[in-house]
């Protein structure tokens, strides 16, 4: 394996401390960009090496960047780690092993745009990675990487760190900058987007933690160096989130488009149990599940939607086969019914109500008329939301219904529902959720 | 004209102004696309998606650029393959727009079945049921069967207070925002939001008192089911039990269009008004009423409303009839000299009756004079009628370029419905505001410029020149808006004068769109102003014969050698009275006011007059006739005439020409209270907006204000001692 470029925390030990990251070409990058470069000249590189958005869709960063209008200040850069899809914790690790990384591509990407103040969103629970990263912060100050008339330059930059209140839907961009602005975390009409109506009202940059510590690699070695890595739409390399029945779960960083499901399956030691793999979810919950039959595909954004899926957030969640797709979807419809924001009808009811259903599944008190009312009430939503976290919710019912239908029939068959285990999860879920919440 | 864009809804051709909203384009036409969390007033959110259409625009040829045509040569239209929220999207040029396929009614039946998975459809002990969007919209798309087992229904408070003005039932909640967004948005107190998420999301109040603003009924209005009552309806009657009178509210100088309903006590016989609603009027209230005049209305009912005539015997005030009141009235008039009776009117009573009571003091008995109370206002009143609001009035249409001065007034506390107007002109149109008051006001919030002036000196503050008022010069239009808090008669006079001067100097004088506009104290304080042509001479320290109609405030009554009262209540002075006339409440009776904006506007009754009372209109005619005059007036109509064509201001004006009606936008009404709300529409009249008249006499210098000027109590909507004292609903906020 190659030396990692983005988990370097594990190749080289305490890259946390900014002494260690300057020594190994720390903050070169964001020296040179201040004292020797125009921003434009950064957004440019950024651009040619066609670095994607980690954060899930994949929109190419340069060309978001080049959206903010030039004659409107302020103008913010936002740093999404939010991080709330289930099986995703990339962020989580660049964040506490290698923040230096992260602040310095935050502040490249805030120099490129001309604004002089950025924030790093954090979800509520991340307190002792907001730790490390708040202690690299001030390290950075200390150290004049940060502040005002950084290098001797005319260009200052803060950057603060805001901890959300734990909620997914804080992790869509625009209610992201509502929560941040000290609303309710809900998202926002579009248009008019981010990129001219942001934080404020201000142009505004939104990138996730991933995507940005891309960013000073880039602007030290170049586009050509970056985009040599990958393939042609999908550049450079990717963190990938292992998790479910595999022997070693963790993060992976790998280059895009070389490997493929298999490969990582394998890398992660393929699987706990012993028993063949069922299926996997590529991007948490609200990623098209992908059957085993498929595991040929190769990582990176255009191959994976040839197999109907998505690379999204790239939190692949092995199950094996005793996993029956029944439980596995109402454990995913309960998330998303927990995580409605309640702004739109489709989502806010089609959860509740297909939870309902699910949880009669479960019960044991389901009959094949539910299966249908289930696929119903999934059609019912689908197109409808005012958000894809809404959308998302009935991929979990939409795949699980398409690849593996046969569960739902052996459910009710078979009586699988009833069962003291699923009582008893049935039990402690209404009881983790106060009455149903 | 603005540009127009052309576009066909389910197949129907139409042009419409640039940037209208697909759900408004439709509504032109009278095509209701249903929506929940879409209101013309309010900024759209696209929240419930009800409003799901197929929106279809021109197919472009990518290689050439051109739109693609069939063979016929008709435009294809490239549809979108998502359906889209009508009440977000704009329309655009050649925009093809399905509002009735397959697609779309299955959108809505699928979105309504979702809204009534959780609604507790609890209609028949609903206060919304008869007039409501969800209830009728599920007539129209909802399911015929649940399919939702009713055992997983949510349960929620369905008493909850917001405040003591309001409760909200969260079971029907559907969470359409429509609540909050008025108060954000229109009124601009920040005390609705959201709490929690997805299916537990509800709307809470965190101000204290709870729900604390003057708007607060009309999202009660705009509320698309019946989640939010208020404290003075809810459980009071069904819609469909309820007739309606439109009216006009007395309590504050912007006489906002209400309509009344009332319902038969079937125990007492008595028919009773339950509500206040307001009835559209664009260029006055909008669709919108102040909680003043939504809840103040309870004096019309109060128990201790006077029934019969008294007459003072043996020391006391006893039960008379009105032949022997009318009588001992005329015969007592009789035997004095004119000059020695003095005639005191207030402003809350109609044109009509302040018209008869000027020619009864001047015509009749013969040179009494004639006060109208509150004296201070009545100081300035014919000054504001030469420098009022010109013809094509409509705060609607400030914006831009225009300058708004408020000078010695607090918008929001006087006359909360203009504060609505006023912010929306300064603040999602651009004009310039610029406000002068010794203290701070709301209206200070959207200033972007500010004066302050000792309290009681702003004439002194407008004489001096001060800068700010220099934007005056560059302004399209310029509205300046004042009102008499801690001032004399003589210095709001002054005050009025000065700023007339102001305006003038800049050339707003003729403008159809400027003027002054004062902050009165009451409904028409215009109208009685302009009746009487109040002296403005000193009340004289004693008088053989003093008639009071309708004052509320001692100390603008002479002390007389024989008292006559008109009032509703056995007021102080009533008690003191030799004859006390119980009169009729506005809404026993027509009649019309007159704004502050100079607009002329009537109101009809609403149920028949309480015991004996009587309009106070035909209480004048009645002495008069038994004084020899041979008055035959049939009601208010008639002296109106009389009115309009003695008085400059009025002439030309008629009942018929007030009730005339044109259309408005939006459309809102009874039929259909899915997009508007609750609201009425105006069938009944407009009004008509009335002349500026010339006033002669030199500028008055100002004074020093004295201690009784200082010390009078600022305005606050709820001050006590008025006629809401009798709403018990009101009580925790008057001050
Ligand atoms: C429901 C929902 C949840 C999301 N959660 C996250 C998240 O936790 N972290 C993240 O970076 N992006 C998340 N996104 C994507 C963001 O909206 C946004 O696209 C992203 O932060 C942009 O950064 P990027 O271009 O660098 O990927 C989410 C989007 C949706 C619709
Ligand atoms: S789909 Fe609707 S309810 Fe769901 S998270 Fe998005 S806006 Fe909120
Ligand atoms: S209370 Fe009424 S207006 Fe407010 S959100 Fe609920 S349904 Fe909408
Ligand atoms: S703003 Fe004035 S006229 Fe309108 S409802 Fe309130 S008190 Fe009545
Ligand atoms: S989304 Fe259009 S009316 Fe609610």
């Amino acid at each position: 394996m190659a030396k990692h470029l983005l988990l370097r925390d594990l190749d080289i030990p305490n890259i946390r401390e900014i002494e260690v990251y300057q020594a190994n070409d720390g903050y070169a990058a964001w020296h040179k960009a201040v004292t020797t470069m125009k921003g434009e000249d950064v957004l440019g590189i950024v651009k040619d090496a066609g670095l994607r958005g980690r954060g899930g869709a994949g929109f190419p960063a340069g060309l978001k960047w080049s959206f903010i209008p030039k004659d409107v200040f302020p103008k913010y850069v936002v740093v999404n780690g939010d991080e709330s899809e289930p099986g995703t914790f990339k962020d989580h690790q660049l964040i506490r092993g290698n923040p230096h990384q992260v602040i310095e591509g935050t502040a490249l990407c805030a120099f490129a745009i001309g604004s002089n103040l950025a924030y790093i969103y954090l979800r509520g629970e991340f307190s002792e990675p907001g730790k490390a990263l708040e202690k690299a912060l001030d390290e950075a100050y200390a150290k004049g990487m940060l502040g005002k008339n950084l290098f001797g330059t005319n260009y200052s930059l803060d950057i603060r760190v805001h901890y959300g209140a734990g909620a997914y839907i804080c992790g869509e961009e625009s209610a992201l900058l509502e929560s941040l602005e000290g609303r309710i975390g809900q998202p926002r009409l579009k248009p008019p987007f981010p990129a001219t109506n942001g934080l404020y009202n201000k142009p505004t940059v939104i990138n996730n933690v991933e995507t940005l510590a891309n960013v000073p690699l880039i602007v030290h070695n170049g586009a050509a160096w970056y985009k040599a890595m990958g393939t042609e739409k999908s550049t450079g390399v990717k963190l990938f989130s292992v998790s479910g029945h595999v022997k070693n779960p963790g993060n992976y960083e790998l280059e895009l488009g070389k490997f493929s499901i298999q490969d990582l399956l394998d890398m992660a030691g393929g699987s706990s149990t012993g028993r063949p793999i069922k299926a996997v979810l590529p991007a948490g919950s609200s990623s098209p599940i992908i059957p085993a039959a498929n595991f040929g595909a190769k990582l990176d954004y255009e191959s994976m939607g040839t197999i109907g899926s998505v690379l999204g957030s790239c939190s692949f969640i092995f199950m094996d086969d005793s996993v029956n797709m029944v439980w596995a979807a109402r454990k995913m419809i309960r998330f998303f019914k927990h995580e409605s924001c309640g702004k739109c009808t489709p989502c806010r009811e089609g959860t509740n109500w297909a939870l309902k259903l699910y949880n009669k599944m479960l019960s044991g008190e389901g009959g094949k008329a539910d299966i249908d009312l289930i696929a119903d009430v999934n059609k019912q939503i689908i197109g409808k939301c005012f958000c894809p976290l809404g959308e998302f919710a009935t991929s979990s019912m939409t795949f699980t219904l398409k690849h593996f239908k046969q569960d739902y029939i052996d459910f009710v068959e078979k009586k699988m529902g009833g069962s003291p285990e699923f009582l008893a999860e049935l039990a402690r879920d209404a009881h983790a959720t106060h009455g149903g919440h | 004209m603005a540009d127009l864009i052309n576009l066909t809804i389910d197949g129907v051709a139409l042009a419409v102004p640039k940037g209208m909203l697909i759900v408004d384009a439709a509504k032109t036409i009278e095509k209701d696309i249903p929506v929940f969390c879409y209101h013309p007033k309010l900024k759209p959110v696209g929240l419930c998606r009800m409003c799901l259409v197929e929106v279809g625009t021109p197919k472009i040829d990518p290689a050439t650029k051109q739109i693609v045509k069939d063979e016929a040569g008709a435009t294809v239209i490239a549809w979108q393959p998502k359906l889209t929220t009508a009440c977000t999207t704009p329309v655009s040029e050649g925009m093809s727009v399905r509002t009735q396929s397959k697609p779309v009614i299955d959108a809505r039946e699928d979105v309504l079945e979702f809204l009534l998975t959780s609604h507790p459809l609890d209609c028949p002990v609903c206060d919304k049921g008869g007039e409501c969007p969800l209830q009728n919209l599920t007539l129209a798309h909802g399911p015929a069967v649940s399919r939702y087992d009713y055992a997983d229904k949510q349960h929620n408070d369905k008493h909850a207070p917001l405040g003591d003005l309001m409760f909200i039932d969260r079971e029907r909640c559907i969470q359409c925002a429509r609540c909050i967004r008025f108060q954000d948005d229109i009124a601009d107190d920040h005390v609705l939001q959201f709490h929690n998420r997805g299916r537990a999301e509800e709307v809470i109040t965190f101000s204290t008192p709870g729900f604390d603003s003057y708007f607060g009924g009309n999202t009660s209005d705009i509320c698309p089911v019946g989640a939010l009552t208020t404290a003075d309806f809810r459980f009071k009657g069904r819609p469909w039990e309820l007739k309606t009178a439109a009216s006009v509210c007395g309590h504050c100088a912007v006489g906002c269009n209400t309509a009344l309903n009332t319902r038969l006590n079937t125990r007492t016989g008595v028919r009773e008004i339950k509500r206040v609603m307001p009835r559209q009027n664009e260029q006055v209230n909008e669709i919108w009423l102040c909680d003043k005049g939504r809840y103040g209305h309870h004096f019309t009912h109060a128990a201790n409303r006077l029934t019969h005539p008294l007459i003072r015997k043996d020391g006391a005030l006893q039960e008379a009839t009105w032949e022997s009141a009318l009588q001992l009235i005329s015969d007592k008039l009789k035997t004095v000299p004119g000059q020695k009776v003095v005639g005191v009117i207030g402003d809350r009573l109609a044109t009509e009756d302040a018209w008869l009571f000027g020619r009864l003091m001047t015509d009749v008995i013969g040179a009494a004079p004639a006060f109208v109370s509150p004296r201070t206002a009545s100081a300035y009143a014919d000054v504001a009628r030469a420098a009022g609001l010109g013809a094509d009035a409509d705060f609607k249409a400030l914006g831009k370029g225009d300058v708004i001065v408020v000078v010695n007034g607090d918008v929001e506390e006087q006359a909360p419905v203009w504060f609505l107007r006023l912010r929306q002109a300064v603040v999602d149109r651009g004009a310039k505001l610029i406000v002068a008051h010794h203290r701070s006001t709301k209206m200070h919030r959207y200033a972007a410029g500010i004066a302050r002036f000792a309290p009681g000196a702003a004439a002194q503050w407008v004489a001096g020149q001060p800068a700010e008022l220099a934007a005056l010069k560059d302004a399209r239009n310029a509205v300046i808006v004042f009102g008499d808090e801690k001032l004399s008669g003589h210095n709001a006079r002054a005050l009025a004068q000065s700023l007339a001067h102001a305006l003038a100097e800049a050339g707003h004088a003729d403008k159809p769109n400027s003027g002054l506009v004062p902050l009165y104290p009451h409904g028409n304080t215009q109208g009685v102003c302009d009746a009487v042509d109040p002296s403005r001479g000193a009340m004289p320290e004693s008088a053989d014969v003093a008639w009071l109609a309708g004052v509320g405030d001692p100390a603008d009554a002479p002390r007389a050698g024989f008292t006559i009262v008109s009032e509703l209540f056995l007021t102080p002075l009533a008690a003191a009275a030799d004859v006390v006339l119980p009169a009729a409440a506005p809404a026993e009776r027509e009649g019309s006011y007159t704004s502050g904006d100079l607009r002329a506007q009537r109101f009809w009754p609403a149920h028949p007059a309480h015991g004996e009372s009587r309009p106070d209109w035909w209480a004048f005619q009645e002495v008069a006739r038994r004084m020899g005059k041979d008055w035959s007036f049939g009601g208010p109509e008639a002296i109106f005439a009389a009115l309009a064509a003695a008085h400059p201001a009025y002439n030309g004006l008629s009942y018929a020409g007030l009730a005339a009606v044109k259309p408005q936008w939006p459309m809102v009404g009874r039929a259909e209270v899915n997009f508007g709300g609750t609201v009425y529409d105006n069938t009944a009249g407009l009004g008509a907006r009335t002349a500026r008249v010339p006033v002669g006499g030199a500028a008055e210098a100002p004074v020093e204000p004295t201690l009784a000027d200082l010390t009078r109590p600022e305005p606050a909507l709820y001050r006590a001692g008025d006629l809401i004292r009798h709403s018990a609903v009101l009580a925790g906020r008057l001050v």
